[in-house]
């Protein structure tokens, strides 16, 4: 186990490095010109000139990838061109909202689809299962955009029951869990159902049947626990899947994150920031998917780690 | 001799006193909602219309406008002296001006903000505006230590020299980048200057929030008396423009800073609840098409002017649900030195099939036109493609993103054919000359450059530098006058097709009420938050 973590965080460090240098030629490739961005339109030539010499953007790009990396491995990303900030600063204002949001998301995917899961599964080709396998379907396909809005609308703006939006307090993180939580609780739902149904073939839950346990008995202690386990180890990739909709859930809810932050640096091309976003989500999805893959002997002991 | 203009500065007192406003009661608060960051309250660096006014509130300049106008007055500076030859401005400086951190402003200030901005080190988006300053090229190029163009007599004496006469210096002296910061502060903050300003403004940032919300209060030692008016304002961040907009209705927020979303707007104007708190103002704004003279067939002013005639110009402004009126001159209606009477390309497809022929193009040809990628933009260009379709023209869109597009404008055979739109020329100031030297005149026509048609005629170069060089303020008609003519003679030439001129929508709660002319006025978008009061401290 220890090899297999230390070959994994050599492999972690390889793949960073891939990601910084991609991102770090796709940025150069662009033709907007950043030094322009910042020395504005009233900037002559040389003017922006000037700037772009000052901002390291004259140099061959393997010199300035160069330069970048050494100050990344001193945990230096620069500081933002427009905001004139340190981005570690900005990253480490805008982490502690879009973790808790992650968390509130996570929380509510697994509550959804659990649930619906499994009472569709207990209940299984029935209307009332039809009806909770479309729903999930529509979770799953709708757009976050429009399940942000639409929640908002409804529970917000008619219902008022929670603010429209906003930080600080619990019933500001209830709509935009719910809103980042919907799409992974519409799989979970479906992976929870077909789980479920599984394991009530099981031998093991005839007998407990014929034993007389009476049924919440069942569900809880016999069916639940071997059910959920593979549902459990899949949440670590959507540590991945959720960098990306949070952009869309954060900009809709005004959560003061990472997504809204990334937003507004790529419209400036504001490099330095864009780089460090990347890079930080690159670590976040390795995590968790080193974290999925950890997991998974420990639910499953078929699974060894070599 | 010099012309003492001792009298704007009594102006300038009697509109801080005028009777009809002069009851509002200060206090009160209001909300408004961004959805991008201000990104930086630096007035050096601050260079979008969001951060733009909140600056103007925070910091002063020498000269201000008069809230609600385009009229210049003294701000920080009590009054000011223009020599004969319109090379050397003296301002004679208020006293007892504080800091926020309680120091006075003096005539150093005055001079550091101005080295600051023009000191490449701060990487000044607003530098260029100064060139005219004596001593900015050896100041930039690092070989003069200090700006010799701007000396300080004494503590409350700033006089400016000028290597030309720029009749716009008074416009500079009101622009956020030559705005009075404090040296000590500047120095212990460093780059976060721009997080935590300490200015002379009526309201100071007492918190900022990252991404989340900033807070204003209103500094009780402002210079202005009774200014200004609502004891704090905060900004809250990150919202779309549509969810503001629910909250607006539900009362949670005062204005909706990005204003009313395309999607929205027709249900929101025919609501009769908000009629009397949605304003609609002029913006000095002008929406275009460039043809660059470089690439064939543009080179051929008949090809221009066809192009000219082809679009229909009210069919794109109902397109943007009338939010903006037909234009037919680079100048937007609201900037000095418009011309009421130019008539300009009127919409005639025979006409402009004639041109075509005129230049040996009767079958037409194929370009490309360049677009931003965001909404509405597309649809307009769409519009306009159209509108070419029928007179033979096959413009190919390239929808792109606004950084591309920039970037193939300022390249000599970038880009045949640019809609502007999105990334279109809103003045910094309110003066025709912001409306050539950039987007018009020779100086913009660079790699790199704002030219996009790459239109270069010496001889409206040679004009636009004598309307410039007429600094007497007297001459200010004599002086638009000129201007506009540059721009209606430059219209035979038709490097740009004018296309509209869009108006400013700003909606507000009533809880908030102003003088008119203080929402969406031309300089403080959504709102001069000085002048703003709460109807609730009434």
């Amino acid at each position: 186990m220890p090899a297999y973590v230390g070959r994994r965080l050599i492999q972690v460090a390889l793949i960073l490095l891939g990601v910084a240098a991609i991102t770090y030629l796709l940025l150069y490739m662009l033709p907007a010109d950043p030094a322009r961005m910042v020395a504005g339109r009233s900037a002559t030539k040389d003017q922006v000139d000037l700037v772009r010499t000052q901002l390291g953007l004259d140099r061959p790009i393997w010199e300035q990838f160069a330069g970048y990396l050494w100050k990344l491995l001193q945990g230096d990303l620069g500081r933002s061109y427009l905001q004139r900030t340190q981005v570690t600063d900005l990253l480490a204002a805008r982490l502690p909202a879009s973790l808790l949001l992650m968390v509130g998301g996570i929380f509510c995917e697994l509550a959804i689809g659990l649930t619906l899961g499994t009472i569709a599964a207990l209940r299984r080709n029935s209307v009332l299962d039809q009806g909770l396998m479309i729903a999930a379907l529509m979770f799953i396909s709708t757009p976050q955009y429009v399940v942000s809005l639409t929640l908002i609308y409804v529970f917000a703006y008619w219902l008022g029951w929670f603010p429209i939006g906003g930080y600080g307090e619990f019933k500001h993180l209830v709509l935009p869990a719910v809103a980042l939580g919907l799409l992974g609780g519409g799989w979970y739902a479906r992976v929870t159902r077909s789980s479920v149904i599984e394991v009530l073939r099981q031998d093991f839950i005839r007998t407990a049947r014929a034993k007389g346990l009476d049924r919440w008995r069942i569900v809880s202690v016999h069916i639940l626990p071997n059910a959920v386990l593979p549902i459990i180890a899949m949440v670590g990739i959507d540590i991945g899947y959720f960098m990306g909709s949070i952009v869309v859930v954060e900009s809709v809810f005004g959560w003061p994150g990472i997504g809204q932050l990334t937003w507004q640096a790529i419209q400036q091309i504001d490099i330095p920031i864009i780089m460090g976003v990347t890079l930080l989500s690159a670590c976040a999805i390795i995590l968790g998917n080193l974290l999925a893959d950890l997991v998974a002997p420990l639910i499953d002991p078929r699974i060894k780690l070599r | 001799m010099k012309r003492l203009l001792a009298s704007v500065s009594i102006a300038a007192m009697m509109i801080a006193a005028t009777p009809v406003f002069a009851d509002m009661k200060q206090g009160g608060e209001m909300t408004v909602t961004f959805k991008d960051d201000l990104v930086t309250l630096d007035p050096a660096i601050g260079y979008d219309w969001k951060n733009w006014s909140v600056i103007k509130s925070v910091f002063d300049g020498l000269m201000d406008y008069k809230p609600g106008t385009t009229e210049l007055v003294p701000d920080l500076a009590e009054s000011f002296a223009v020599s004969d030859d319109g090379l050397t401005y003296t301002f004679k400086l208020r006293h007892g001006v504080k800091f926020h951190n309680g120091r006075e402003m003096t005539a150093a200030d005055v001079k550091y903000s101005l080295e600051r901005t023009c000191n490449p080190a701060t990487q000044s988006p607003g530098a260029g505006y100064y060139g005219a300053l004596d001593g900015f090229d050896d100041f930039q190029a690092g070989k003069a230590k200090e700006l010799s163009g701007v000396q300080t007599p004494d503590d409350y004496t700033v006089t400016i020299k000028l290597s030309r006469p720029d009749s716009t210096l008074l416009h500079l002296m009101a622009l956020n980048f030559s705005f009075v910061v404090p040296k000590e502060v500047v120095e212990a903050e460093g780059p976060d200057f721009g997080h935590k300003p300490v200015g002379t403004g009526g309201y100071k940032v007492s918190e900022w929030t990252s991404g989340q919300s900033i807070v204003l209060e209103r500094n009780a030692d402002y210079f202005k008396q009774g200014r200004p008016y609502l004891d704090k304002i905060i900004f809250q961040i990150g919202q779309e423009p549509v969810v503001n907009l629910l909250r607006l209705q539900k009362g949670e927020i005062d204005i909706p800073g990005d204003g009313v979303p395309p999607a929205k707007f027709t249900e929101v104007m025919n609501d009769p609840k908000w009629k009397e708190n949605v304003i609609v103002a002029e913006q000095l704004h002008t929406g275009y098409v460039t043809m660059n003279v470089n690439i064939k067939p543009f080179d051929n002013v008949a090809v221009r002017q066809a192009v000219n005639m082809a679009i229909n110009k009210d069919r794109i402004v109902q397109i943007i649900n009338n939010r903006a009126v037909p234009a037919n001159q680079p100048l937007p209606p609201a900037m000095p030195g418009y011309d009421k009477g130019f008539k300009g390309y009127t919409y005639d497809v025979e006409g402009a099939k004639a041109k075509l022929k005129e230049a040996g193009l009767e079958g037409g040809f194929e370009t490309e036109l360049f677009v931003a990628n965001t909404d509405p933009q597309p649809r307009i260009a769409q519009a306009i493609q159209q509108d070419l379709a029928a007179i033979g023209i096959k413009a190919n869109l390239q929808n792109l993103d606004q950084g591309n597009v920039i970037a193939a404008g300022g390249k000599k055979d970038g880009a045949p054919m640019i809609w502007s739109g999105g990334m279109a020329w809103i003045a910094d100031f309110p003066d025709p000359s912001n409306f050539y030297t950039v987007i018009l005149g020779c100086g913009g026509a660079v790699e790199g450059g704002w030219n996009w048609a790459w239109y270069c005629n010496p001889d409206l170069d040679k004009r636009a530098e004598e309307a410039n060089a007429m600094t007497n303020p007297a001459d200010a008609d004599k002086r638009a006058a000129a201007w506009g003519k540059i721009f209606t003679d430059l219209m035979a030439d038709a490097p740009w097709a004018p296309v509209f001129n869009e108006k400013a929508y700003v909606i507000h709660s009533a809880r908030i009420a102003g003088p008119e002319g203080i929402f969406a006025d031309p300089i403080h978008i959504p709102v001069n938050y000085d002048e703003v009061y709460a109807t609730d401290a009434q």
